[in-house]
């Protein structure tokens, strides 16, 4: 362990790792269309330590799932690195570094919630009992044990993206990229979900990017939440967040929404939802990257 | 969207304990489906027998175009006398078989035939299929030759297939004529395979391929455990198909190479009969109609064997 960890975002354990997760430099992509060249991202630097919760945040159009998809190498930049873990994105994603979920839950039909859980295993040559645990595991992680052996068409649209919050979690990845998955959701299901997820990321420290156009949702799950702009795709300034998630995160109790409850009614969450806010409408106090849009 | 149904509960939604919307049951369905069969084949018979009754005699032409049929018992047979025709024997020589047991026995051997035909059309189907999938190149390339494939009328290409087989011999194994009729019935039946499962293994939402890309699974890995069991709704139409075409292509190159012992050739046998025996041509007939229902029968149950892949996603 090296002496990285100065951050006052998770104050009582520093993180095991004190690798950089994901490193982007100076990444462009511009998309080749018949109108012309589409700038999706242009210069964008973001570095995400181990551990780490970083929110993407910004109007649609900004290029923040085009930077996740970047990330997950689904896409490639078109100048400009992105290293996950020291390594390209390519290799990365040929060794199974990160966990990906979508904003639909895209589960195959055909499988149980288990065997849907277990893909990711059975492609990584895991063996059955091994495969038969962890997929067991993962689904009491998110409370979904009793439907383990039910197919996709029988579960609810919120428990259906637990059981791919699962499956992204399988392998468990240091990495976990996330792009709008509580986006299809109703607002109760959602604030619950938040709050598994704070929990399942304190128990598993994976580090997360997590791609939103929710505010509130950003700065209740993030260290740091990157405002992006549009057109062309860039980083407008981050903005730390400290928030005292030590209630939010315990692991054990068994509903954690009231402490979940407490830390949105908390000052500090006001402060850095209206910190975000600032920044996605124009200006902030710490321009970097200014947009003259 | 559609969860406004969702309980405020922050507890699991457990959503799953309702039981699906109320269809027909299969249980039901299984008892009343034999009966719906039953009634129409009565049905058939009884309009049979209704024109027969009321239309007229030499039926009805127009400036030389026939455009109603005859109803003379020449023409249009009894219905109960061509099923009492099925329990006499197939001719006046001594010990000739019983009608209905001939007509079974060419049935079997035509289908035995089609069968080899219908399996041989299926794996070059599908191999096609997952050529075109892998290489698009092999798709603009091969796909319109597919469809070319389909416009060469059957009768020309019987006695191709035959001539050049009979020019075959491959070590011990020599051509025999029912391997022409065999290959003739895939070259109708891998046709629907090919089209179907092509668009079957193109059918996976780009969120599963992106998935599966992102979980570092090759082209190999994809296909099986997503492309393939994706495609199976659309293929589980096309294989029915394949079935009907390699009995129709099974039939029709029985009649045009010749190939003596299934139902082609009684068709064609009996057709000499039409006016000294008129019930005996339907013999063969409806030996032909029975073919093909036991032919969609077995897709059916090939059907229930794969159903767990028939299930759909419901989007959240």
């Amino acid at each position: 362990m090296s002496a990285v960890q100065e951050q006052p975002a998770s104050p009582p354990t520093p993180h095991p790792r004190g690798a950089v997760a994901v490193a982007v430099q100076q990444v462009s992509r511009v998309f080749g269309g018949r109108g012309g060249d589409v700038v999706a991202l242009q210069d964008v630097d973001l570095t995400v330590a181990a551990g780490e919760f970083v929110s993407l945040i910004g109007p649609s159009g900004c290029g923040k799932s085009t930077l996740l998809r970047l990330v997950a190498d689904l896409d490639e930049p078109t100048a400009g690195t992105v290293r996950v873990f020291g390594r390209s994105a390519r290799e990365a994603r040929l060794a199974r570094d990160y966990g990906i979920a979508f904003q639909q839950a895209g589960l195959l039909p055909w499988r149980t919630v288990r065997a849907n859980v277990e893909l990711p295993l059975a492609l990584a040559g895991t063996g059955r009992a091994g495969r038969r645990e962890r997929a067991d595991e993962l689904l009491a992680l998110v409370g979904l044990a009793d439907v383990a052996d039910r197919h996709p068409d029988q579960l609810s649209g919120g428990m259906q993206q637990r059981v791919a919050i699962a499956r992204a979690l399988a392998e468990s990845p240091s990495l976990l990229l996330m792009d709008e998955p509580f986006g299809a959701l109703d607002e109760m299901t959602r604030e619950h979900l938040q709050a598994q997820l704070l929990r399942i990321c304190a128990e598993t420290r994976a580090a997360v990017v997590f791609v939103t156009h929710s505010i509130p949702e950003a700065v209740f799950l993030s260290d740091r939440v990157v405002v992006m702009s549009a057109r062309p795709g860039r980083v407008r300034q981050v903005v730390p967040v400290t928030l005292d998630r030590s209630g939010a995160t315990t692991p054990g109790s068994e509903p954690h929404d009231d402490a979940g409850d407490d830390l949105r009614n908390d000052a500090a969450f006001f402060t850095s939802v209206a910190a975000v806010r600032d920044a996605l409408h124009g200006g902030g106090a710490a321009g970097r990257g200014v947009d003259v849009r | 969207m559609s969860t406004t149904a969702a309980p405020p509960a922050p507890a699991p939604l457990l959503r799953a304990h309702v039981p699906a919307p109320r269809r027909v049951t299969p249980a039901r369905l299984a008892r009343v489906r034999p009966l719906v069969a039953a009634l129409s084949v009565l049905a058939v018979a009884a309009l049979w027998e209704t024109y027969k009754w009321l239309g007229p005699e030499q039926g009805w032409s127009l400036g030389g175009t026939r455009l109603l049929p005859r109803t003379t018992d020449l023409a249009m047979p009894h219905t109960w006398h061509m099923v009492a025709r099925l329990f006499e024997p197939v001719s006046g020589a001594t010990g000739a078989d019983v009608l209905w047991l001939a007509v079974l026995r060419a049935g079997a051997s035509s289908f035995g035939v089609a069968l080899v035909g219908w399996t041989i059309g299926v794996l070059v189907g599908a191999l096609l299929a997952v050529a075109m999938q892998r290489v698009t190149l092999v798709e603009r390339a091969v796909l319109p030759l597919v469809v070319l494939s389909q416009t060469v009328p059957l009768i020309a290409l019987a006695p191709l297939v035959r001539s050049w087989g009979a020019r075959l011999e491959v070590g011990a194994l020599e051509w025999q004529p029912w391997m022409s009729v065999a290959v003739i019935a895939s070259y109708l039946a891998f046709f629907p395979v090919a089209v179907g499962m092509l668009r079957g293994l193109q059918a996976p939402d780009t969120i599963h391929v992106e998935l599966m890309r992102a979980y570092g699974a090759g082209w190999g890995a994809t296909l099986v455990r997503l492309r393939l069991p994706a495609a199976v709704p659309h293929l589980l139409p096309a294989l029915r198909l394949a079935a009907a075409n390699a009995v129709v292509g099974t039939v029709v190159a029985e009649v045009a190479t010749g190939l003596p012992g299934g139902l082609g050739r009684m068709i064609l046998e009996f057709a000499n009969f039409a006016a000294s025996d008129p019930p005996k041509p339907w013999a063969p007939i409806f030996g032909a109609v029975l073919l093909g229902l036991v032919a969609a029968g077995l897709v059916a149950l090939l059907g229930r064997a794969l159903r767990r892949f028939r299930r759909v996603e419901v989007a959240p």
